[in-house]
């Protein structure tokens, strides 16, 4: 939905901000479509970007009413996600407001 | 990590140390098959309309068992999400599908 | 992940049935379908070639590929109503991109045309984000020494694609020659495109 593209004016973090992605592991009570990697879940990360505001695949994927969110880029470093790895070098994910917290 | 963590959802595969020795094999490079591209085009027309959405069928190629989920073929895997779809919401039946 | 790409017979018979079902409760036609299927075949990764090439040389086209990536795909007579929005995502002498979808395989099809068996590999999901430099290794691709990999995991509503820096050497380059050296792989990040190989392209 382009339409949501660059609507950022709701966001609740800012460009260079640390945020740490929610330590939740909600999918093992129910089957729910996520699309928070579990690798970033409960890591602390940088806000690069507020892409916009789209509706909530949580919701999309039951044919339910969705909820619109604020997308960001958020950037993390690799090492410690996977206790290896080249310094430096970087993951970037697209991760909805309602999984972020400040750190 | 310090403390074990709780098993990913079977999808959910970044990082994910069971193909940590499995090649990549850049020459598995073919378009799809006849049967892949109708797949895809069947996808796109029943979106356009409405009646599907990427994360309704993201979310019943997800839920598949996991021996189909890691054995089925990409578009095989597309074409179960899409009947499950049109099923759960009644656009066919499954008598339909005998 | 299945050592065949082939369909099973089942599979087959389920989608001839529920076509046959869905075209009797007039859902939808052959027509409907074969257009579909002439519109994603057409889609290639030359459109995405020329983007860059196009990027190479004028840098307010550039702009526009970075600020508003669906609108450089329609400007380019890409028709991106329906289709997700397209970022696009610059390297740097000291970032290179690589692309990935460990969720399932996201990827921007409109100015790139069909994923490749690799690309939706539990392989390559998995190892992408976690050891890229080995995976960029299969591909033959060595990065400079002062390069930080940034790998992109395509969770959400954007698909994207990497804008790889100019290679050397091209200087005075028409937008055709620059377009010839860039290539799907060169799209996603797995390999950087350069002026002594002709960009193979990809089917």
């Amino acid at each position: 939905m382009s339409a949501g593209v660059g609507e950022v004016s709701a966001a609740r973090f800012e460009v260079g901000q640390n945020v740490r992605v929610k330590d939740a592991r909600p999918e093992r009570v129910a089957r729910l479509h996520l699309r928070t990697p579990h690798y970033v879940r409960g890591r602390m990360g940088t806000i690069q970007r507020a892409l916009g505001t789209f509706p909530n695949p949580e919701d999309i994927a039951f044919n339910r009413p969705a909820q619109p969110r604020v997308l960001y880029h958020v950037l993390f470093d690799q090492p410690p996600v996977w206790n290896e790895g080249q310094a430096g070098d970087t993951l970037l994910i697209e991760l909805f407001e309602h999984w972020l917290e400040e750190a | 990590m310090d403390t074990p963590q709780p098993t990913p959802a079977q999808h959910d595969l970044g990082g994910n140390p069971r193909f940590r020795c499995t090649p990549v094999e850049p020459d598995a490079d073919a378009p799809p098959d006849a049967f892949g591209k109708r797949v895809d085009a069947l996808r796109t027309v029943l979106r356009d309309k409405g009646l599907l959405t990427t994360d309704e069928q993201r979310l019943n190629i997800e839920s598949l068992p996991e021996d189909e989920y890691f054995d089925l073929t990409y578009y095989e895997k597309w074409l179960r999400a899409i009947a499950a779809v049109m099923l759960a919401k009644g656009v066919v039946t499954w008598e339909d599908l005998q | 992940m299945a050592a065949t790409y082939e369909p099973r017979p089942e599979s087959v018979a389920l989608l001839k049935k529920l076509v046959a079902a869905l075209a009797a409760r007039g859902i939808v036609t052959e027509e409907e379908m074969a257009l579909r299927q002439t519109i994603a075949e057409r889609a290639n990764p030359e459109t995405g070639a020329r983007m860059v090439a196009r990027a190479w040389m004028d840098p307010e086209w550039r702009a526009l590929m970075l600020r508003d990536g669906t609108a450089a795909a329609e400007a380019m007579g890409v028709s991106m109503r329906g289709n997700p929005p397209l970022g696009v995502l610059e390297d740097t002498e000291s970032v290179h991109h690589l692309v990935v979808c460990t969720l399932c395989s996201c990827y921007p099809r409109a100015i790139i045309g069909y994923p490749p068996h690799w690309y939706k590999s539990a392989a390559y999901r998995s190892r992408a984000v976690r050891e890229p430099r080995a995976v960029l290794a299969e591909f033959g691709t060595v990065l400079p020494a002062q390069m930080q990999v940034r790998v992109v995991d395509s969770t959400a509503d954007f698909r994207w694609m990497v804008l790889p820096m100019r290679p050397a050497g091209t200087d005075g380059w028409t937008e055709d020659q620059l377009t010839a050296l860039v290539s799907r792989d060169h799209l996603v990040g797995v390999a950087l495109p350069s002026a002594e190989r002709k960009a193979a392209r990809a089917a």
